[in-house]
């Protein structure tokens, strides 16, 4: 089968696990046992190719946009983790099915464990930059889940939000770095990356790619200073521990160093910085793993410092360091993996992890005090047993090393102080929980684990004994293929466990020796520590960075954003400044273009002194005298229409002083209800601000409009001009372009309008304000609100009005005029009568509901526009012909007059439909409802 | 031109129109109109991405005048993307909708719609004037929307966001004027060809025309420092309503993509590069302010909102740097961050209803089904930040890939991974305090299917876009061809020939 499987089989157990988690207890752990083991299976199917020294792959093309292929290779070194993958899931799933409280979620818990071990498998055999990239975060993510697993406990929650940050970020730098590296490959295909080892290594990005992958590299294999999530981690379920966080998921980074090993190391920089932080996490966690009284603790921070050991000496950069390397994340996954399998039983049986409480097992569970005795004995690096063979390959290496000249003793003297300690904290785990008297205070009485619970232990255990007894023959040929892998021709290796008595047997020797009196002096070194060492912790820090972040993003979003309008506005003005004077500033702009102006006469220039006066004493007024601030700002409307007229542009001219009317009495009716509250005065620097923004805009827009008029252009209204009366049949080339030519925008802004009275109405409707007794200056309202005599000269005023509007109506497509004209010169005349005669009045005479007439008059538009589909024409063709009536004579008829016609009607209907809104504000009677959407019965 | 063009427009002006003359119809009613526009509008959308994938640019004009005297629509790669993105978009908004939310206040369907034909009518047009016009009625119709449900801290950020808005459209119009003194038309082909030979005279009056216009459109997509009306205008609305308001930021960048990429793209001397630094600084700018922001919000609803312009940052880095693979990798971003920022509200919303605290970040009790909660959550956190297996990381590659032959590239480089990384301590902060803490209170009912549904099928789209990421990604990078080339929709606009053969088509 397809080594596409290996990863598959692993998905579909995740799928399957919560599916079947009803049926029986143990359903789920069978389903991920079984895709497991067939996972094996096929891996193992593919072994006689990869012992003989092939690469099977696997290549889909994904996302060539990106590089992304769905590429798989399985090399010796995949091989190798493969196998540890799926050899160790399958243990920690027996183990965790019996693990586990009978009443957990067990779907759940076996679907992310699969999910992570997919996501495992797809980092070892990824042959993909950016395939590799997607399964290491995957593993960041499930390991969350995991660590997360019982989220109503507070450690939980803490431990795998750090841990997901920390690997996170650690993701995040990988993914530039690999990125960079395949820029500076030109591919993102592992092959080519593995073959481009010297052009990397050359190249000028070298340093930022290697310091990037190894950031990923050091955060997700717990190095110092990024070590600090894995114990936080360690709140996990153990099986989770055992797995995740000291067998699999934090070897992906020391898997990087070897995945890369061909292409990154061998430098300098490389020996320096891999070979630094791993000999500090070394001697740092083998130090710290002392002082922990939580078992698991102990074993984290000795997972710790077996990683920096790791990461040593892959730092080496030499191809025997790196297969000591791999020889050690062989040893140390199988011994970890028991131990922490030992540990989780013990708390299981005893309640509680506290090694001062723990004591004097060996009395209750002898059998499995043995196994985890062993493991422990692994761990400090014993003879006969697989630790003592790579640490003595690690010693052997720390020793003949030239790089570091005069001083070079320091490297075996650290390792063997490592080595003291290791054999000092194991020392710790079997004595402090084994013996050392009895058990103080547990919560029950512990006794053996059942029989299956043991087993996985028991086989990891057996393997630490064959691995360490039988090196050649066991481990032997995976070494060999895994370091073929990694660094395509293996250096010759010996794994005999005798080597004679050499410089690395004597520094074991010392290093047993010292640790066993590391740890009979424990007591002593344990108050000491504690009086003597500041209690920092990384997650301290970690947490008061957070705080920090947290604390600077309040008061930079504070500090921009103090939720004043006026605020946003000024930044908007300013930017608008900015963004168009730099360009005019640095490229120079000829204000004048040369165009003659007309000569100025005496009644131009008092208009524009006129609007320019009522500009500022509308800003003026604003503050203190709505009203006035209102009636200034129709001056300016005014002279703006007189303008108009000036300029012979009477269809403009009656539509700003139609709009002008209507939006001035609707603005009367909002300020009718605005509160009169004090105002808050306005400090003089804030005033100074805003009359220098306030200018700049205001000049800057009349020098580019001067600048604009002075320039000749040659724009496209000439075809207007020319074809509105053969084409469009109006000679009223505004109205033309407004209902033909461009009737689409007029269409646009119809249901503008419309939009408009709709939301009106629901921002509106049901809003019910208390009417003002007092106007300005505390003047009390009229009493009568609707004078007789306004309503008798109203009411005749009516028809004549609407004949009016009728007219410009009618006229608009050859005459000034028009719908729109039209419309608010008829809403302006029902306007008036609702003043004049209240609300009530009018709203019992108008049958039509306004959502009527605005919808009907968007219809009809819009039906004109669809009326041309018929004739295949493009929507909103217009047609026009001449009929003759007897009387009338020659009438031209246009459906660009329908159009209009919907024009008027959505004006009308919208105007009216506002100034009832508003009016019903604060009555506080029942009126007739408009017709209207939204109602629920 | 077949009619189809037409179709987004129509559709749900008639269902709006419809709504509004059917007056009291009930809310089922209502309900039963806006889910058939939308669904019709998903299926023409459809077909016109299909249509446009075939390559061909769809010309439709208006009126059957030709260009560039009458208004054209154009169905490019682009136009078709947006609308279909609005479509599925809208289609998940107002299947939350109809669940409940339609009923706190009055004619939600009929704004809905208009808010639909906003929205197509602005991917649609082919005139800059007419772009306007298609703003105003976005505006307009989403100030409604904000509005729906009232409450004084709607009214307030609504107030804010319709008066800045309404200064934008008046900077819109005086951009527009500037830009026809110097050109003399409107029409978006004829302005592409009329300002790549633009008399170097007239070029400072045409850029500060433009400049106006990055102004209006940066407004619009709430870029720094022109955002403040969206956090609290999207916090304060109604679920369904932000879940669809998702694409009016794109609306701007959108603008921007036409607006720069082709209208001014081919421009020669100083119109050439006049926007990217800008673009570029704006968008490290919003890339900061937005994760700052997001970080900082002590409300779930407000850090989506946040997200909302954290993405807007993103897209513009990829705006301003202007290759083909980077526009690819906007136009790839801009689907996935639209579909997933609406998703996400809709799953704040499903949170903040379980929870007595709302969905304030702080320690409380955690909602009813917090389990699946926390899944569409992850997805969703996991897409916005751009981790790995969703679309975000793929949007983001492209991006840095793109920028690595650019002189900015540390820095957008940093800003973009930098803010990855805030993002991600800010929303596990956000998911593990409103999800794993505190206790279910044991009366509350979990959200129904029905709500959840709606979420969940947007968030779906993030791993479809990666399933067939090949697939996507081939359909914008030919997007992003056909904009920066420009050749192609300009001869396809101003080539065709009106149905009538009588129509003239040039001036004698």
């Amino acid at each position: 089968m397809s080594i596409g499987w290996i990863i598959l089989l692993p998905l579909c157990g995740a799928l399957a696990a919560p599916l079947v988690a009803g049926r029986t207890r143990a359903a789920s752990a069978w389903a991920a046992a079984a895709a497991t083991a067939t996972a094996l299976a096929v891996a193992l199917s593919h072994a006689p190719a990869v012992f003989a020294g092939e690469t099977v792959q696997l290549l889909y093309p994904w996302i060539p946009a990106i590089g992304l292929d769905l590429a798989l290779r399985l090399d010796g070194l995949a091989f190798v983790f493969v196998l540890l993958v799926l050899a160790i899931g399958l243990l920690v799933i027996l183990y965790a099915s019996y693990y586990l409280p009978a009443e957990d979620p067990k779907g759940r818990f076996f679907a992310l464990l699969l999910l992570f071990q997919t996501a495992m498998l797809g980092i070892v055999m990824a042959d993909n930059l950016l395939m590799l990239l997607v399964f290491w975060e995957l593993t960041s993510l499930t390991s969350f889940l995991l660590v997360g697993y019982d989220p109503s406990k507070q450690a939980a929650r803490r431990g795998a939000r750090i841990a997901l940050v920390i690997t996170g970020a650690g993701g995040l730098a990988l993914l530039a770095g690999l990125l960079l590296l395949g820029h500076v490959v030109g591919s993102y295909r592992l092959s080519d990356v593995l073959a481009a080892g010297d052009l990397v290594r050359g190249h000028d990005l070298y340093v930022p790619i290697l310091v990037l992958i190894l950031l990923g590299v050091f955060t997700k294999s717990a190095q110092f200073p990024f070590h600090f999530w894995l114990p936080g981690a360690m709140a996990a379920p153990t099986p989770v521990s055992a797995y995740l966080h000291s067998a699999t998921m934090v070897k992906a980074g020391v898997f990087l160093l070897a995945r890369f090993h061909p292409t990154l190391a061998g430098t300098e920089v490389w020996f320096y910085l891999v070979g630094g932080v791993g000999l500090t996490t070394l001697l740092f966690g083998a130090y710290t793993a002392l002082f922990k009284h939580d078992l698991k603790g102990l074993l984290a921070y000795s997972t710790i410092s077996h990683l920096g050991l790791i990461t040593f000496l892959f730092g080496l950069g030499t191809p025997l360091g790196a297969v000591a390397g791999l020889f050690h994340i062989i040893n140390h996954a199988i011994f970890k993996g028991s131990l922490f399998m030992a540990a989780g039983i013990i708390d299981h049986e005893t309640g509680t992890r506290d090694m001062r409480r723990i004591n004097g097992l060996w009395k209750y569970m002898p059998y499995t005090a043995t196994l985890a005795m062993v493991a422990a004995s692994a761990m400090a690096g014993v003879p006969l047993l697989n630790g003592f063979l790579s640490k003595e390959m690690f010693f052997d290496q720390t020793l003949d090393l030239d790089l570091l000249g005069g001083v070079a003793w320091l490297l075996p003297a650290a390792a063997t102080l490592a080595g003291t300690f290791a054999v000092a904290y194991s020392l710790r785990f079997i004595h402090d929980v084994f013996f050392n008297g009895e058990p103080v205070d547990l919560p029950r009485t512990p006794h053996e684990p059942p029989r299956w619970m043991r087993i996985p232990v028991e086989i990891l255990v057996a393997l630490c004994l064959l691995v360490g007894i039988l090196p050649q023959q066991t481990v032997g040929p995976f070494l060999e293929i895994g370091a073929s892998g990694m660094l395509g021709s293996p250096p010759s290796f010996d794994l005999a466990i005798w080597h004679g008595f050499n410089a690395p047997l004597v520094m074991s020797l010392i290093a047993l020796g010292a640790g066993v009196l590391v740890y009979s002096s424990r007591h002593w070194l344990f108050a000491t520590h504690d009086r003597l060492l500041p209690r920092t912790s990384g997650e301290a820090a970690f947490e008061r960075i957070a705080a920090l972040l947290l604390h600077v993003s309040h008061r930079i979003m504070a500090w921009i954003d103090n939720r004043s309008l006026q605020r946003y506005a000024v930044w908007l003005v300013l930017v608008v400044l900015v963004l168009t004077a730099a360009p005019l500033v640095r490229h120079g702009l000829t204000l004048d273009g040369g165009l003659a102006g007309e000569p100025v006469d005496g009644v131009s220039l008092v208009a524009a002194l006129l609007v320019a006066a009522a500009a500022v004493a509308t800003v003026v007024a604003a503050r203190r005298q709505r009203l006035l601030a209102l009636i200034m700002t129709s001056i300016v409307g005014l002279v703006v229409s007189l303008t108009f007229i000036h300029f012979s542009a009477p269809d403009l001219a009656l539509t700003q002083l139609s709009v002008e009317v209507v939006t001035t009495i609707l603005l009367l009716l909002v300020l009718y209800l605005l509160p009169l509250g004090e105002i808050r005065p306005t400090p003089r620097w804030r005033q100074i601000r805003d009359l220098v923004l306030a200018s700049a805009a205001g000049l800057g827009t009349a020098a580019l409009a001067y600048a604009m008029m002075t320039r000749g252009y040659e724009p496209i209204s000439r075809y207007f001009l020319e074809f509105a009366k053969p084409h469009g049949g109006g000679t009223n080339v505004v109205n033309v372009i407004l209902v033909d030519f461009r009737g689409f925008d007029t269409w646009g802004e119809i249901t503008v309008l419309g939009i408009a009275a709709t939301g009106i109405y629901a921002m509106l409707r049901g809003l019910r304000l208390k009417a003002p007794t007092r106007g300005i200056g505390g003047r009390p309202w009229s009493a009568d609100a609707h004078p007789l005599i306004l309503a008798m000269i109203s009411r005749p005023l009516l028809p004549l009005a609407l004949l009016v509007s009728v007219y410009i109506l009618l006229r608009g497509h050859n005459s000034p005029g028009g719908g729109f004209i039209a419309g608010l010169v008829a809403g302006t005349a029902l306007i008036l009568q609702q003043l004049a005669s209240g609300q009530q009045w009018t709203g019992e005479r108008m049958r039509l509901g306004y959502f009527t007439l605005i919808g009907v008059g968007l219809a009809v538009a819009t039906g004109t526009g669809l009326a041309a589909l018929i004739f295949e024409r493009p929507f909103l063709t217009s047609a026009y012909t001449y009929l003759s009536l007897p009387l009338v004579g020659k009438v031209e008829v246009a459906s660009a007059m329908a159009f209009d016609l919907g024009v008027f009607l959505v004006v009308v209907g919208t105007v009216m439909l506002i100034l009832e809104n508003l009016g019903r504000l604060t009555s506080g009677r029942t009126q007739t409802a408009p017709v209207s959407p939204g109602e629920e019965r | 031109m077949s009619h189809w063009l037409v179709l987004p427009l129509l559709i749900p002006f008639a269902a709006g129109v419809g709504l509004l003359l059917a007056g009291r119809m009930p809310l089922a009613g209502q309900r039963w109109v806006g889910t058939i526009a939308t669904a019709a509008s998903l299926l023409v959308a459809i077909r016109l991405f299909g249509l446009a994938a075939e390559g061909q640019i769809g010309v439709y004009l208006i009126g059957d005048w030709p260009a560039p005297f009458g208004i054209v629509l154009v169905l490019d790669r682009l136009a078709a993307l947006m609308l279909l993105t609005t479509a599925l978009l809208a289609a998940g908004a107002l299947a939350y909708a109809v669940s409940g939310t339609d009923r706190a206040g009055r004619a939600f369907h009929a704004l809905f719609q208009f808010q639909l034909l906003g929205l197509n009518g602005a991917f649609l047009t082919g005139d800059l004037f007419n772009l306007f016009v298609f703003f105003e009625i976005l505006l307009i119709a989403s100030y409604s929307l904000l509005l729906h449900g009232g409450g004084p801290a709607r009214t307030r950020s609504a107030l804010h966001y319709v008066v800045l808005n309404l200064v934008g459209s008046s900077l819109f119009l005086i951009g527009v004027g500037l830009i026809y003194s110097a050109t003399g038309t409107l029409n978006i082909a004829d302005l592409a060809q009329a300002l790549a030979g633009l008399d170097p005279e007239a070029q400072p009056i045409a850029a500060a025309g433009g400049m106006l216009l990055v102004v209006v459109f940066g407004l619009k997509a709430a870029v720094l420092p022109l955002h403040f009306w969206l956090p609290h205008a999207y916090s304060s609305a109604t679920a369904p309503v932000a879940a669809l308001f998702a694409i009016m930021t794109k609306v701007g960048i959108y603008a921007m993509v036409r607006v720069f990429g082709l209208m001014f793209g081919h421009g020669e001397g100083m119109l050439a590069e006049l926007f990217a630094p800008w673009l570029l600084g704006a968008a490290i700018l919003t890339l900061a302010g937005g994760t700052f922001g997001a970080v900082a919000s002590s409300d779930l609803r407000e850090m989506v909102a946040y997200l909302v312009i954290v993405s807007v940052g993103t897209l513009l880095a990829g705006l301003a740097l202007g290759t083909t693979e980077a526009l690819s990798g906007t136009l790839y971003y801009l689907v996935h961050s639209t579909l997933v920022g609406g998703a996400m509200f809709l799953v704040a919303d499903l949170i903040g209803r379980g929870r007595s605290q709302g969905p304030a970040i702080v320690v409380g009790g955690r909602p009813p089904g917090a389990g699946l909660l926390a899944v569409l959550f992850l997805i969703g956190g996991v897409a916005a930040v751009g981790m790995p297996p969703l679309s975000g990381l793929v949007g983001k590659v492209m991006i840095l890939l793109a920028a690595q032959g650019s002189e900015w590239v540390a820095w957008i480089w940093a800003a973009i991974l930098i803010s990855s990384l805030f993002l991600l301590i800010g929303l596990s902060r956000a998911g593990v305090t409103l999800l794993w803490c505190g206790d279910v209170n044991p009366g509350d009912a979990p959200a129904t299917a029905a709500l959840i549904a709606p979420a969940a099928l947007l968030l779906a789209m993030s791993p479809l876009m990666v399933a067939f990421g090949g697939w996507l990604t081939a359909y914008t990078e030919a997007t992003a061809a056909q904009i920066t080339d420009g050749r192609g929709y300009v001869e396809a606009v101003l080539g065709q020939p009106p149905a009538s053969p009588l129509r003239p088509t040039s001036v004698p």
